[in-house]
């Protein structure tokens, strides 16, 4: 693209337009700024202006116990925030060796791989909508609307939920909450399928999507991407099955890979991850008949809160609720890096820890920032209309990209 | 799936070409780590990346930590991966504080650049060659690297948070 003549803004001769992709732009689903060199309706040049909604969760860790981090990760990936909360308790509980019971682990695969669905189901959602098909996307909110009926029953939150704490969860999941997994596994795989039935063979869909942004492998890697985009191109690196957390070897799962790279083997890649989520929520339902029932922490008091009705009767729970809640246990000083599979990619954790009650210094590898860096470098070229599908099926999420 | 590569074979590998140009190594939770200066490690990092066996192809993370008591106390900490032998290996560089220059890893890996406009964006880490050496998540009007620590969070309604109630 080196044969178009470089003129200045009021250089009546410049053949090109400057346009303003974002800050606020509906097709855009985030706060996301791209200024375009425009030749017609093709691109010819792009530039990323990110941090619109940059909070400084970095500087913010830094003075708050980890506790208290919690809910800064939830703002991150806000379409699957237990994903982001669980790989916060797991780095902590790492670094502070503690091991959960198996049960806890079983109960965090299920919501995790349910915070994994909703994720997917906005994304193929929306890439419907991009390319004109409203119907999917109304279709699958639905089904959101009842894995946010699950995270309401087992934390009581729905978007930033705030799930589970350090050692394992708050309090333990219902016979609600249970009733309400047993539902969705029955109604939502009828419901995928007609999605899918509207979108995989569509001929429209197909001819919008294939070849939209195809990468291959080699660059991918070079970029350092990951999660389903990565998987996409050919690369079968999936954190759960590479670097098992949370008991994921216990499973028996696939991780699908594509092979051109494109906005459609994407859209395949996550429609099929869908299928293997519920599988795996199918099988952790019926690990946990197995366990010891009513297991819902890990027996460490020192870094567990206790009940509150114990505080007020108990010595020794009053000593380690003041000890927890005043920032006096004791940490080792070390650093971890503790790595979850995401919605969107390899989301980690790197924690320096001088023994305070707050990390030294907490790094955030955020898949959405370093996705979202080839997307002006290959939208070049590209119709408008194929960058703004190509931006919603990277999936990138305006609070994990600024972080 | 497991390593085929155990840590201990690959620091073995590293050593034996880097000889006094790296630290002893640490292990914390298993994860390879140690130290080069600002010298070595564009050369360490090409190796690593290329060498046949060992291929740490995929680039996890770039970022910085300030440790303002110690004599080079801004650092830069690498984490990469080898994808084929599923081994992780973290890299810090320590620079000193008035000129921190290390050169850049954009020409092994594309996906450095944002990682490293990061890093100078809070830690003011000059990445030496680096296309487009700019803020990326700060206003560009800023005049300071926030993450450093002489610049403490402002939060004024917070007293419960202070840095000595933290043992600071």
């Amino acid at each position: 693209m080196n044969n178009y003549p470089v003129y200045t803004d009021n250089d009546p001769q410049k053949e090109t337009i400057t346009l303003n992709l974002g800050p606020t732009h509906p097709a855009t689903h985030g706060v996301f700024q791209n200024v375009l060199e425009m030749d017609g309706e093709r691109i010819i040049s792009g530039v990323s202006t990110i941090g619109y909604i940059h909070r400084a969760f970095e500087k913010i860790a830094e003075h708050r116990p980890f506790y208290q981090i919690t809910p800064l990760t939830d703002r991150m990936n806000y379409c699957s925030s237990p994903i982001n909360n669980m790989g916060w308790h797991m780095t902590v509980e790492k670094l502070l060796n503690i091991e959960t019971p198996k049960r806890v682990d079983y109960l965090r695969v299920i919501i995790m791989e349910l915070a994994r669905i909703s994720d997917h189901l906005i994304c193929n959602g929306i890439l419907g909508v991009d390319t004109g098909a409203f119907t999917g996307f109304l279709w699958l909110m639905e089904e959101r609307e009842h894995i946010y009926e699950i995270y309401e029953e087992v934390c009581g939150a729905r978007l930033t939920t705030n799930i589970g704490r350090i050692g394992g969860f708050e309090r333990d999941f219902n016979e609600i909450a249970f009733a309400k997994i047993k539902k969705f596994l029955i109604k939502f795989p009828p419901i995928l399928k007609e999605f899918e039935k509207l979108f995989n063979r569509n001929r429209i869909f197909i001819e919008r999507t294939s070849g939209v942004g195809a990468v291959d492998p080699e660059t991918a890697l070079n970029y350092s991407w990951s999660g389903p985009i990565l998987r996409a191109t050919g690369v079968d690196y999936d954190v759960r099955a590479n670097e098992p957390y949370s008991s994921y070897e216990d499973f028996d799962f696939d991780i699908p890979v594509g092979n051109s790279g494109d906005v459609y083997d994407r859209y395949i890649i996550r429609n099929e991850e869908m299928w293997q989520s519920l599988r795996i929520i199918e099988q952790a339902l019926q690990k946990i008949e197995k366990e010891p029932q009513g297991v819902f922490h890990a027996d460490v008091p020192e870094f567990y809160l206790p009940p509150k009705e114990e505080v007020y009767n108990n010595m020794e729970a009053l000593i380690y609720h003041f000890k927890i809640v005043m920032g006096e246990i004791d940490t080792p000083k070390t650093e971890v890096y503790h790595a979850v599979e995401g919605g969107n990619g390899e989301l980690g954790f790197y924690l320096v820890n001088d023994g305070g009650r707050s990390p030294y210094r907490l790094h955030f590898r955020r898949p959405s920032f370093i996705n979202y860096q080839m997307y002006a470098p290959m939208s070049a070229g590209m119709l408008l209309s194929d960058a703004i599908l190509n931006m919603s099926s990277l999936n990138v999420i305006a609070g994990e990209l600024d972080a | 799936m497991k390593d085929k590569l155990g840590s201990q074979a690959i620091f073995q590998k590293i050593s034996t070409r880097f000889n006094e140009k790296i630290t002893i190594p640490t292990h914390p939770y298993g994860l390879l780590t140690f130290e080069t200066n600002n010298e070595n490690i564009k050369e360490i990092l090409k190796f690593l990346k290329e060498d046949n066996e060992l291929k740490f192809n995929y680039l996890t993370d770039i970022t910085g930590i300030h440790y303002p008591e110690q004599d080079l106390p801004i650092g830069v900490i690498y984490h990469l991966h080898s994808l084929v032998n599923n081994v992780r290996v973290r890299i810090k560089v320590f620079l000193n504080g008035d000129n921190p220059v290390i050169p850049t890893a954009t020409d092994l890996w594309q996906g450095a650049n944002w990682m490293e406009r990061e890093t100078y964006d809070f830690f003011g880490i000059i990445f030496e060659g680096h296309p487009n050496l700019t803020r990326i998540l700060n206003v560009d009007e800023m005049t300071v690297f926030p993450m450093r620590r002489e610049y403490p969070l402002e939060d004024p309604n917070r007293v419960d948070k202070k840095d000595y109630f933290f043992g600071r």
